[in-house]
């Protein structure tokens, strides 16, 4: 199956080893992704005003590329993408006059046909079957321990998750096919600060300080997301985690597609964990999922 | 220190119907129920409550709701409408604030006054939501 995909922002920088994964796992399970051409960002947050129609021309402009394509599908990695450009794609569809609009001010472009459909790479792995992923799996992940972390924009508002809003499930049943263990964290629907990061870090921290200790307390070896966002505020703000909680012990922050290309074996260099701020490498290798030639973590 | 809120008035009305025309959520259907307030993850840093931004916008208190602490502290998680037994989105009724004061260029956070340091550390996806939501 080929697909196309849009990367965003973060995926070509710190989330480098969630795409190189994804891409990788993806193509075990015959999936291909493919970079949509000329994308532009998406604006990382969807307006939230009625009168704003300026910031959904970036999301709608990249819906008219997959059009181009005559494809009517598009896949996202990052948690921000998919609902910035999912909420977009939903108001041009109930909103025809505000579609026409749009379609006017982009008149370089051809005019959009809301026939595209927006997923998350979860959505379209739950439509694979988590059974037919576990088939292709050589070296379970055993012994290892997560606690998944949904944060916002994956699940919230309800319209534009892709699960339960309150109880989603789908992390969980991705690292139990994919062996490991899972906890139940509390605060793995609480968000991380998201961009707050900017002005309020101390903020970030303390949403950051509960979430991660919660996890360690309750046996959990490492924390399991898809937004780079959250990974940035709960992998680098650990730092600032240290300086206001001295008692805070580090903990590691995975992408659900690294995990898979762990179980999948595939190459280390495609799991990109040279870039966190936590090294997972001492917990993977102890836990026999990594062997030693892996090449040095560069210092932090 | 006591206060005389006009209650009534015109402007007040306005207001209101200006914030609820904006983000298009039915704040009149709130009953004060306290739901979103208790979900919101980063209400210990509010002046006023979710809950209570939502009863000052049905009673149009300008005033109160553009120089309350809380529309900069919503972090647009959606915890509230979750939660909300009438879907109001409060993150909707908090960007319509910030909008009142943005559209008039006063902005919260200016790309200049990051240092060197946070500009090379921070993400882009962070730098650019942030100052979506808080710069014009």
């Amino acid at each position: 199956m080929k697909i196309p995909y849009f990367p965003g922002c973060s995926l070509k920088t710190i989330g480098e080893g969630f795409e190189k994964s994804a891409i990788a796992s993806a193509a075990v399970l015959d999936i291909e992704l493919n970079e949509l051409p000329r994308w532009v960002c998406c604006g990382t947050v969807s307006s939230l005003t009625t009168d704003d129609l300026m910031h959904h021309l970036a999301p709608v402009r990249n819906l008219i590329r997959v059009q181009d394509l005559e494809e009517t599908q598009l896949v996202t990695l990052c948690s921000v993408c998919y609902s910035t450009l999912k909420r977009s794609n939903t108001l041009v569809k109930n909103d025809p006059e505000k579609l026409k609009t749009m379609n006017q001010f982009m008149y370089r472009e051809s005019d959009y046909q809301c026939n595209v459909k927006v997923l998350h790479f979860l959505e379209l792995l739950r439509e694979i079957g988590f059974d037919k992923i576990k088939e292709k799996i050589k070296k379970p992940l055993r012994g290892l321990t997560l606690s998944p972390y949904y944060g916002c924009l994956l699940v919230r508002p309800k319209e534009f998750g892709i699960d339960d809003p309150e109880t989603p499930t789908i992390l969980q049943a991705l690292t139990k096919a994919l062996g490991a263990d899972v906890i139940d964290n509390p605060y793995q629907l609480k968000c991380c600060g998201s961009y707050h990061t900017v002005d309020k870090p101390n903020l970030v921290a303390d949403l950051g300080y509960k979430i991660l200790t919660y996890a360690r307390n309750s046996g959990a070896d490492a924390l399991v997301l898809s937004c780079p966002l959250c990974a940035f505020n709960l992998d680098n703000r650990q730092r600032e985690i240290k300086r206001q909680y001295p008692d805070f012990v580090e903990i590691p922050i995975l992408y659900f597609t690294q995990l898979m290309a762990l179980a999948f074996d595939l190459d280390e260099e495609r799991l990109g964990f040279d870039i966190h701020y936590v090294d997972p490498v001492p917990l993977l290798k102890e836990k026999q999922l990594l062997i030693d030639s892996l090449p040095l973590i560069k210092e932090k | 220190m006591s206060k005389t809120l006009k209650l009534d008035s015109e402007d007040a009305k306005k207001f209101a119907a200006k914030i609820q025309e904006r983000s298009g959520e039915p704040i009149d259907m709130c009953f004060q129920c306290g739901e979103c307030s208790s979900a919101c993850p980063v209400s210990p840093e509010m002046d006023l409550m979710p809950s209570t931004l939502v009863r000052f916008t049905q009673l149009g208190l300008k005033d109160e709701l553009i120089n309350a602490k809380t529309i900069w502290v919503c972090a647009s998680c959606f915890h509230c409408v979750a939660r909300c037994p009438k879907g109001i989105d409060v993150a909707k009724v908090a960007e319509a604030l910030r909008q009142e004061l943005l559209r008039k260029k006063l902005d919260y956070v200016e790309v200049r006054d990051l240092s060197m340091e946070e500009r090379q550390e921070i993400p882009q996806i962070a730098i650019i939501s942030n100052l979506r939501k808080f710069s014009r």
